[in-house]
Order: structure tokens, then sequence, then C-alpha cells
């Protein structure tokens, strides 16, 4: 392999790593925030046990994003250096603001949450979890916004003389309409996370809660794990219906931004009208040779639909597609190579299926526990508890398919031309790697990379789990107040 | 002034807090096994930092984030130039922000070892290799005519270099040592102020070569014999107010080296960026490695309303965490082990 793809897989495993993790502490911060909200309000003891339960395992969590979120941040100049030099003027801005405004945020309130719980006032400790999470959630803003414009740049001009990108516009680089649905869409794919981890974790302990007690099913225990099942299934059902409206839109815009992105998730070869939206698909996916694919079910019109809002509308296919865009953007590149403008099929297709068919289970888990649950009720239920394990990992797949689509489906380009925009920005992923980088140096960054954080999200799975099986901490009675002035030992120290 | 020149100043200002902050957080990490003999000690050393290390860290991601936005051509060229070092670095961070989380997750006297053992070695690295970055900064490091670094990771371990990671490693030392022994009591206070007495003349030292050196041989200027000399002062104040026994004048002074240091640096670079050794027409200045003014005018404007804000509320953690730490505020391990019970 060469340096550009060592370099593209390096990027792809660090990233698709990181963003595992990144929506659980965007999504559960605030439903911790909300825990402790709930405990402040209401005293109700329930809640603090949740807020400690599911806190101890957001800093599980957050320990291991922030850890691999560095690399991110210096990434773009080690392997992507001549990508840094073209989109710098623009790309860093926003990535500079997420430090300034969102990190700093996170990191020092989350250091007040851990270590204040006897330091603060009750109402200015739960000020600092909930800054914690809004700063997590103003990150994911600020990288959207740099990675919208990557799909569809704007407010920027070419400069032929610097040979770069040069941002005219930050208003209009921070309201991209691309990034205006993809925020959305990510935050309540990090929320639909968060909801099924809750509510999966609020089941099964419910469910084991319920059996330790036969004669009184109803116990304290279970009826707190239900309060958490349940807040986990409204959370996932609204965080669902806002995935639908927010991906739908983000498929209108992706048909009139990035036609051969949508054509690519369809594995639409020809331009079809109506165009139907396939289920399954066989053929030569993963040779990239889109005469050979066949559809086998169809949904009819769906795709015109997805991408128009119009059944009965043409979508242009690959071929065509190819054809616009070698006109438009060049049909060779300076050595004579044809370049193929299509994405990655087998990639593509399957991707965009799997993000959508594996968000289906949070959806069943939020069904079956609002049924079950129902009027006070609690479960003892097998299968109960064994859909609620199954469920807990289906969305980090669906979030980590759905980045993955996205970033997959915008290849060949690493900045994607904006159609209506300026013709001379884009840049092809092939220009944007390091090229004062040897192979040999990728290859020992990509396996000191893997290895490490495979060794280390075995730790972060076996303390999750652990934690997880331990349960809510049972809060105890508050010290004797006699001696206040001699030393008690803090409540929260490593 | 001109924004390139604003910007300059900036990044040399967030890799101050950067050196200044993280630079004790460091040191602890290196000192831990040193002061504190048994666990408890050991959680004493480590809970001076628990609340804000993270914080502390994240003046890194700013430096490099401003770096790109107001320098892309410098964030390109110093990245994958640097790139075994910097790997090296980032490795450190990502196993050293587990291990200081991790550690105290699960009673075990094995499972801590092994923390404890990362957190000490991922300390020492980073404290080593930032000085070795810096000083290669200084020095110029052979770029061609499209500022790509040409060298190879030997060219960036000369010997002024490796000395460069010896200054950054013995400060970083001291600066731990004296921010324990403001920052604990009991027997870990006792050893880190016995440390601090014998640490701050070592950094002043070998800093005070290293300096000369790189005044003599790669600054073009005279006056960053300024803060060459303010960073002298400030250390044998370090040393003095130690011996004293007042550590807070003694962190300061320690602080204020550090940040003189950073000036001494980037004022023998001025206008470089990144000074090439080869061919002086192939360096990177604020020019041509800049973004435009208009990207720089509306980075002004948000690190002008947000540092202030930023180091507001990161001074009133400290101030919430202003008690000294001793074995009397740790509490029990009650947390879980492996094994089922």
């Amino acid at each position: 392999m060469e340096a550009l793809e060592l370099a593209r897989w390096q990027f792809g495993i660090t990233t698709v790593y990181h963003f595992v993790l990144v929506p659980l502490t965007i999504g559960l911060s605030t439903l911790v925030a909300i825990m402790q909200t709930s405990w402040v309000r209401t005293g109700n003891e329930k809640w603090l046990r949740l807020t400690k339960f599911f806190g101890k395992l957001l800093l599980i969590n957050f320990a291991l994003g922030v850890a691999t979120g560095i690399v991110q941040e210096f990434q773009f100049g080690m392997n992507w250096s001549e990508y840094s030099r073209f989109v710098g003027d623009v790309f860093g801005a926003p990535l500079a603001m997420e430090a300034l405004a969102a990190f700093f945020l996170e990191s020092t309130f989350l250091g007040l949450w851990i270590f204040g719980w006897d330091r603060l006032s009750k109402k200015v400790h739960l000020a600092t979890v909930w800054a914690f999470a809004i700063g997590s959630i103003l990150s994911a803003y600020f990288i959207l916004a740099a990675n919208s414009w990557m799909q569809h740049p704007v407010g920027a001009e070419f400069n032929p003389e610097t040979g770069r990108a040069e941002m005219t516009d930050i208003f209009a680089v921070l309201t991209n309409s691309t990034t205006l649905v993809a925020f959305p869409h990510v935050i309540a794919a990090a929320f639909l996370v968060a909801g099924t981890f809750v509510g999966g974790i609020g089941v099964w302990w419910m469910v084991k809660s319920t059996r330790a007690n036969p004669n009184n099913p109803a116990n304290s225990d279970a009826m707190m794990y239900r309060t958490a099942a349940r807040l986990g299934a409204v959370v996932m059902l609204i965080a669902g219906a806002a995935i639908l409206i927010t991906g739908d839109l983000q498929a209108k815009l992706m048909f009139e931004q990035q036609p051969i992105k949508m054509a690519a998730a369809e594995g639409l070869v020809e331009t079809e009208q109506p165009a139907a939206f396939s289920l399954l698909t066989i053929g030569n996916l993963a040779g990239n040779d889109p005469s050979s694919v066949r559809h086998i079910i169809e949904i009819p019109g769906l795709t015109s639909y997805l991408a128009t809002g119009s059944w009965d509308a043409p979508v242009p296919g690959l071929n065509d597609l190819q054809e616009q865009y070698a006109e438009r953007y060049g049909a060779t590149t300076a050595d004579g190579e044809i370049i193929e403008y299509r994405p990655n099929l087998l990639v593509t297709y399957w991707s965009f299926r799997l993000m959508i068919g594996l968000a289906i289970f949070s959806a069943a888990l939020a069904l079956a526990i609002f049924w079950v649950t129902r009027k006070k009720q609690v479960s003892d239920k097998t299968w109960f508890k064994n859909l609620a394990l199954l469920s807990l990992p289906m969305p980090f797949m669906a979030a980590s398919f759905g980045w993955i689509f996205t970033e997959m489906g915008r290849q060949p380009f690493v900045v994607a031309p904006n159609p209506t925009g300026s013709d001379q920005i884009f840049l092809m992923t092939l220009f944007g790697y390091s090229t004062s980088v040897s192979a040999g140096e990728v290859i020992f960054s990509m396996a000191t990379f893997t290895i490490v954080y495979s060794v280390l999200g075995v730790f972060w799975f076996k303390l999750q789990k652990r934690y997880a099986s331990e349960g809510a901490p049972v809060i105890a009675p508050p010290p004797d107040d006699s001696d206040d002035e001699a030393r008690k030992p803090m409540s929260f120290a490593y | 002034m001109e924004l390139v020149n604003v910007w300059f100043v900036i990044i040399a200002v967030l890799w101050t807090g950067y050196l200044v902050l993280e630079g004790f957080d460091f040191g602890v990490g290196m000192l831990m096994p040193i002061v504190g003999k048994n666990n408890t000690e050991r959680r004493v050393a480590l809970n001076t930092i628990g609340p804000v290390w993270d914080g502390n860290e994240v003046w890194l991601l700013t430096a490099g984030g401003a770096t790109f936005a107001a320098f892309p051509e410098w964030y390109a060229t110093m990245f994958s130039g640097f790139y075994l070092p910097l790997l090296i670095i980032l490795v450190a961070l990502i196993v050293r922000a587990c291990a200081i989380e991790y550690r105290a997750k699960i009673n075990d006297q094995n499972w801590r070892t092994r923390w404890d053992r990362a957190i000490i070695i991922t300390a020492w690295v980073p404290s080593i290799m930032w000085g070795v970055a810096f000083a290669n900064l200084v020095r110029g490091v052979p770029l061609d005519a499209d500022h790509q670094f040409i060298g190879n990771l030997f060219t960036l371990l000369s010997p002024f270099a490796l000395l460069g990671g010896a200054v950054t490693l013995t400060l970083f030392l001291t600066h731990g040592a004296i921010f324990l022994s403001l920052k604990t009591d009991g027997i870990v206070r006792e050893r880190a102020e016995a440390l601090a007495k014998r640490l701050a003349p070592v950094s002043l030292a070998v800093a005070a070569v290293w300096a000369i050196w790189a005044q003599l041989a790669y600054s073009e200027v005279a006056w960053t014999w300024v803060p060459l000399a303010v960073a002298a002062v400030g250390l044998a104040l370090a040393w003095w107010f130690s011996l004293k026994g007042t550590f807070g004048k003694a962190f300061a002074a320690n602080a204020v080296a550090i940040a003189a240091a950073v000036v001494l640096i980037f004022g023998s670079m001025f206008p470089d960026v990144m000074p090439a050794s080869n061919d002086a027409a192939n360096s990177l200045n604020v020019d041509n490695a800049s973004s435009t003014d208009y990207t720089l005018t509306v980075m002004t404007w948000v690190a002008g309303f947000l540092v202030p804000v930023i180091l507001m509320y990161q001074g009133w953690t400290y101030w919430v965490f202003r008690k000294r730490v001793s074995v009397a505020d740790i509490p029990e391990h009650n947390e879980l082990t492996f094994s089922k019970d």
C-alpha cells in the first residue's frame, strides 16, 4: 500500500474509533445533567443514585473519548499536510473555535463536577454538569461546521496566487446549510445512543431487581431502574423522530449538493424516473463495477421521494454523473489517469442501509419499554432483558456507519465541489496527504495507534461492563457534622 | 501591530499557558513514585492535579488549532515534519488520559501498579519531547522550496535539541515539585519540598547553558537577551524561594521563567515561524505561513472574547480546589474489583 492508502486507513480507523465514543458522551452528559436536575428539584434519592451510576459510566467513556480526540487535532497536519495547506484558512477557524469555546468548557467543568461534590453548593455543582454537557454539544457543532465545509464549501473563494481556498464569510461557513442539518442529525443520533444506553441498562437492571425480590417485584430498586428505562425510552423516541426528519432533510440537500453520493447510497447506476429504493442488491459492488448491479427487493419511487420530495422525479445515476463530473472537474489527473468520481459502491450502499437498519433496534426497545412498563408495571421477562442487551451496541454501530457513509460517499474528494459555488474549490483526496511523510512512517503510526487503541478499548469495555453490572450505588447517610472543621475525606478522589 | 504578529504572540501565549499548566501536571506524574511511597501517598500526589489536568491539556489543543487557523503552512510543515516525535507525544497523552482516569477504578494492586507505570512514563516522555521540538524550531530544520521538511528523525536529534529536552524535563520536574509543595500536606509535602530544593538549581544550570547556546548560535537579535535574563532570574528566584520555604512565590517565579523561555524561543525565531537551516529563503515566516487578514480578524475577535472568559473560569477552578491535599483527605478505596464476590 502507498502512503495515501495508509493515511486514509489511519484516518478511518482513528476517526471511527473516536466516533464510537463521542455520541455516548454527548448524549449521556445531558441525560446525567437531567438526572441530577431531577434530584436537586425533587430531592428523590433515586435520581441521585442514577446520576452517580450513569455518571461513572460517562467518565469511563469520556476519558477514552478525550484521549482519542487529541489525535484528531494533529492528524490533519501529520498525514494530511497538503490538505491542511489548501483548506487551513477556512477549516482551521472552526477547529480553533472548537478548542476555545467547547473543549475548555467541557474539560474544566468536568473536573469541577467530578471533584466538586462536596466543594460546591448543590446548585453550582448542578451548573457544572450542564456546562460540561453544553460544551460537548458545542464541540459537535464546530467540528460538524468544519466537516460540512468539506462536503459543501461555502463562504470562501479560490486564490490562484496562493493556490488555496480563502475564507470570505465566517457566517456563511458557520451557517452552511449542510451544517444546519448535519448538526441536529448527529446530535439526535447521540441522543439515540445515550437513550438506548440508559434505557437498555435500565431494563436489564429492572428485570434483575424484580427477580431478586419475588415477594415484592415493584421494590424501590426495580422502580428506580424502571424510571431509567422510561427516561431512555422517551429520549429514544424523540431522538428517533428527530433522526428521521433531519435525515430526510439531509437526503434532499445531498441530492442537490452531492448527487453522486446519493446515487451511490442507492446503487443507482443509470438515471431512473421514478427511482426505486432497493433493500437488497447483488452484483459486483465490491469491484465498483456498476454495470453488474441488480436490485432484488425494491420500494418503487422511494429514492425519488427521499431525494426530491416527489415520488416520480428523475434521479441521476452514477454513469451520467460520472460524465457530468468529468466534464466539469476534469476527466484525468495531471498524470493522465482517468478520475473515478463514483464512490466505493459496496461501502456507501451498505453503510447507508446499516445506518438505518441498525437504528431500528432502538425503536423496538423504546416501544417495548413503553408497553411493558405501562401503568407502573415492572417486568421480570427474560426476552425483555435480552432485547435490552442486544439493542445496546446497535445505535453505536448505526452512528459509525452513518459517519463512514458520509465520508466515503464524498470520495474521491476530500473537499467536494459545491455545484453552485466556486468551481476551483475542491480537492481530491489523492492530493491531500503529506508528501513529506513516508509510507513506512504511516505504517508505523497506524500500527501504533491501532495497538494502543485496541488495548485501551479492552480496558474501556471491561470497566464499562464491570461498572454497569455493579448497578447504582447505595447512598451513604450524610456524615456526622459535629466535627465540621476536622478533616473529612474527599467524597471523590482518584 | 499587524495581525500576523498579533497571532504570532497569541500562539506564544497559548504555548506558555500549556507549558506552565501541564508542566506541573507532568512534574507531578514523574515525581509521583518518589513523593508517594505507598498507594495512599501516590493518590495524594495525583489528586493535586485531579480536577485540573484535563483542562490544562486543552491549552495544547488550542495551540494546535490556533496554529492551523492562523498559520496553516506552519501547522502543515511542523506536524508532518516532526512526525515521529509528535506521534510519540500523542501516544503518551492518549495513554496518560486513560491511566489517570482508570487507575482508581479497580481496587487491585496489579491494576494500579500498571497504570502507575503508565502515568510515570507518559509524563517523562512528553516532558523530554517538547523540549526537543522547541529546540528544533529555534535551530531550524531543513526545508525545501515548497516548505516541506526534508530531514529525518536523526535531523531532529541534534545535541542542541537533546539538551532542549533536558531543559523541559528538569524544568517540569522542578515545577512539579514546587506545585506539590504548595498543594500537599504531611509526608508528601516534606518529600516534595526537599525535592524542589534540590531540583531547582539543576533546572537553572541546564536551562542557562541551553539558553545561552540558543542566543549565541541561533538568535538574530540582541533583545532576546532580556527574556533570557528574566528566565535566569526567575529560575534563580524559584530556587531561592524554595530554600526559604515560600513555595507560592517559588511557583510564580518558575512560571515567569517558563513564560520568559517561550518569549526567548519565539523571539529568536521571529519573523520566522519555522526557520530553514539549509537555506534561509525556504523559511516559513509570519507572512508566507499565515492565513488571510480576514481569517485572522475573525479569530482575533473570537480569541479576544473567549480567552479572558476561559482564564476566569479556569482560575475559579484553582480557587475551588485551593486546599492542600493530605493523606487524611483520601477516602478508602470503595471501588470495585474485577473478581466477583
